[in-house]
């Protein structure tokens, strides 16, 4: 059936398998209808989609180290597109971001214009002329570009530190998703996860991630799109929701007005479940000062810039042109699961609270909504829970609370949407959390295996035993982001903002002047990652610890502060040592012209 | 080696207004987000939010596609740009 090349082949690899996606969903909605359990539809999403990416990572396995490393720098640029998407959105954004916009609006929607504004630098500053430089990893660039072990290594040091602060959530994200659909405990559940993560990675490295994201990719944007549209056609708001919601949006501005924003007692709020929260802030309006919103998005887009994972995926597009196009395709792919989380939130917070809609629980009593089945359901959960403190016997908008979570997990539900959809989004956020997982452990590992092991340790070693050591540090790696995982210390999102921080602290300035200022040294980028990376982890441990901190600067926005130490340190110290001799001057120079071989020789 | 500095030269013109217009929509209109909301945006959202939620977001999308565009333009110019279509 298909003949030739693969990479020529690669649309209608992808055109089949998203038919067979398709086809495999209808068969799964045939089964509900002919009385199959919710828990066997569950299963079946998640066990055929993992067997999917399993057998793709099998057919990825490789023994070249281009290939393992780089894909062999032949990824297509809408494709390399897709698996950035994949790669970029996590378990959380899948999961969790629909439910920041449901309740805390504007302020939280910073995030949506940091997470894809922070392309235009990658596009722009970084990502073409690392790619003309030809590294295999993020610190390779420093380390060729400073000269010198001690640059080399402070990179990998960041890249860790970032990288590792996210990938436990992911893991973690994957652990949950597993544990509900598979029904185990979840301590076993992060294994699976783990387990079915490295089957994607360990033989083929970049290439078998690279094509099992954009398997992912398909899967998680078809298992999002679907029920907006779908919940949207249902309570009558549009077919098209993101044209179309403007009224939905104006109603919600009326009952808030209507109902008003009580605010509870701490006695009250105290017998809520833990994780559950109200409405307490207004859907459309502007909450929070322009600095917070600017602040948060600034410090969201300089670590989207600084982040390994991401930058890495550049490294395997067969050129420098390509590398740009496929930022643009990246913040494509990924623009359209953004749009349409705030419409996911629109949707949900009308069908719950609008009276009008047979959905809508304020105003009803009490009992009447706790005898909901679907109530009942994620009540159970722990993630709703409604209670009377008013005495008055309805409930009322602040008598009313759900997890964060339940946006996306529930609301099909809510809607009257077949289970099948359910197990679709379980399916869909199993490939988020899988894809970025691999993304961030593969990072990891190869930071390791390339510029530790083989650039320091032992430069003479063989090509099969590198590749030994690099499976070796990918195992070792997971397994102890799982372990972390499965201790649970922080919730999803906030460790995945700590994330960028630590990654803007550290990396930006140094990667960015690394190209744009011939001037800039080792010993200049030296003190620029390590004084960047020391005071923003100080800066977060005095916020966390009671510190009023200062200019606003949050914990989620402590890398501001990193980042602008790294610069004046960055800076200072390089014009207080010499200049960069002549060779590098020269590689800065190659590093701007994108014909020609790539600066780094031999790294095909 | 002129050659080399004009190119650099043009891409770092190129560079300066790509991030001229990337920080309006990023960082620029949200000083002005309270105010902005009171007009009625695309689609009758309001205005602030409906660049929170695609506005924003469908800027970055064009604008490194523009990017992208003109330097490759650059680049040809001095024939620094790559053989065949990626």
């Amino acid at each position: 059936m298909i003949k030739g090349n693969f990479i020529d082949n690669l649309p209608k690899v992808y055109g089949i398998y998203t038919g067979g996606f398709i086809g495999f969903i209808i068969l799964m909605a045939i089964g509900e209808q002919m009385g199959m359990s919710a828990k066997a539809i569950g299963i079946c999403f998640v066990g055929f989609t993992i067997f999917i990416y399993a057998a793709i990572g099998w057919l990825s396995r490789t023994a070249q180290a281009s290939n393992y490393y780089v894909a062999g720098r032949t990824v297509p640029t809408v494709f390399n597109g897709m698996a950035t998407a994949a790669d970029w959105m996590s378990g959380a954004s899948f999961v969790a971001m629909a439910g920041g916009i449901y309740f805390k609006g504007y302020g939280y929607m910073a995030l949506l214009v940091g997470w894809t504004g922070g392309y235009v630098l990658v596009a722009s500053l970084l990502a073409p002329y690392l790619r003309k430089f030809g590294c295999y990893t993020v610190p390779d660039f420093i380390g060729t570009r400073y000269g010198g072990n001690a640059a080399r290594l402070m990179a990998v040091i960041v890249l860790t530190v970032a990288s590792f602060t996210y990938v436990t959530a992911q893991i973690n994200a994957t652990g949950t998703i597993a544990a509900v659909a598979l029904d185990i405990p979840f301590q076993y559940a992060v294994y699976v996860g783990l387990v079915s993560i490295l089957l994607c990675s360990m033989l083929g490295g970049m290439r078998g991630v690279t094509w099992t994201q954009v398997a992912q990719y398909i899967v998680l944007i078809i298992a999002y799109l679907l029920p907006v549209f779908w919940i949207s056609n249902n309570i009558g708001a549009g077919f098209f929701p993101h044209l179309m919601l403007a009224d939905e949006v104006a109603r919600i501005g009326e009952l808030e007005q209507q109902f008003g924003f009580v605010k509870n007692s701490a006695a009250d709020l105290a017998t809520v479940p833990k994780g559950l929260a109200g409405i307490t802030q207004a859907h459309s309006e502007v909450n929070a000062t322009p600095w917070a919103f600017i602040s948060l998005a600034l410090a969201m887009m300089m670590g989207t810039a600084s982040l390994p994972h991401v930058m890495m995926r550049y490294f395997t597009t067969p050129s420098v042109k390509a590398a740009r196009k496929s930022v643009g395709w990246s913040v494509f792919f990924i623009f359209l699961l953004y749009s349409s989380a705030p419409m996911l939130a629109t949707l949900s917070k009308l069908a719950l609270i609008d009276p009008n809609l047979p959905t809508g629980i304020i105003g009803k009593s009490i009992a009447e909504v706790q005898a909901i089945d679907w109530y009942q359901n994620w009540n159970q959960a722990n993630l709703m829970f409604v209670s009377d403190f008013n005495g008055n016997g309805t409930v009322e908008l602040n008598e009313f609370f759900m997890g964060g979570k339940a946006v996306v997990l529930a609301t099909p539900e809510i809607a009257g949407l077949p289970y099948v959809i359910s197990g679709l989004v379980a399916a869909g956020g199993l490939a988020a959390a899988m894809s970025t997982a691999d993304g961030l452990i593969l990072a990891i590992a190869n930071a390791i295996s390339h510029d530790v092991y083989y650039k320091m340790v032992d430069p003479k070693a063989e090509t099969a035993k590198r590749l030994v050591v690099a499976r070796v540090l990918l195992v070792i790696i997971g397994f102890a982001g799982a372990t972390i995982a499965a201790m649970e210390i922080q919730g999803i999102l906030g460790s995945v903002i700590w994330a960028f921080d630590f990654a803007m602290s550290g990396l930006f300035w140094p990667l960015v002047l690394g190209v744009w200022w011939k001037r800039a040294n080792k010993e200049g980028a030296v003190a620029g990652m390590f004084l960047g990376l020391v005071s923003g982890f100080a800066y977060l441990i005095w916020v966390r610890s009671g510190g009023s901190g200062f200019l606003g600067i949050t914990q989620l926005t402590f890398g501001i502060f990193g980042s602008t130490v790294s610069l004046v340190a960055m800076v200072v110290v390089s014009l207080m040592t010499s200049a960069p001799n002549a060779a590098t001057q020269k590689m800065v120079d190659d590093s701007r012209v994108p014909a020609g071989a790539s600066v780094i020789g031999g790294q095909k | 080696m002129a050659k080399n500095a004009q190119h650099w030269e043009k891409t770092r013109g190129l560079l300066f207004v790509t991030l001229a217009i990337w920080a309006v929509f990023s960082m620029g209109i949200f000083l002005f987000g309270a105010e902005m909301n009171e007009v009625t945006g695309p689609f009758g959202y309001p205005l602030t939010y409906w660049f929170t939620c695609q506005g924003s977001l469908a800027i970055f999308v064009i604008l490194i596609f523009w990017f992208a565009g003109r330097q490759e333009k650059i680049d040809e110019e001095f024939g620094f740009s790559e053989k065949g279509d990626d």
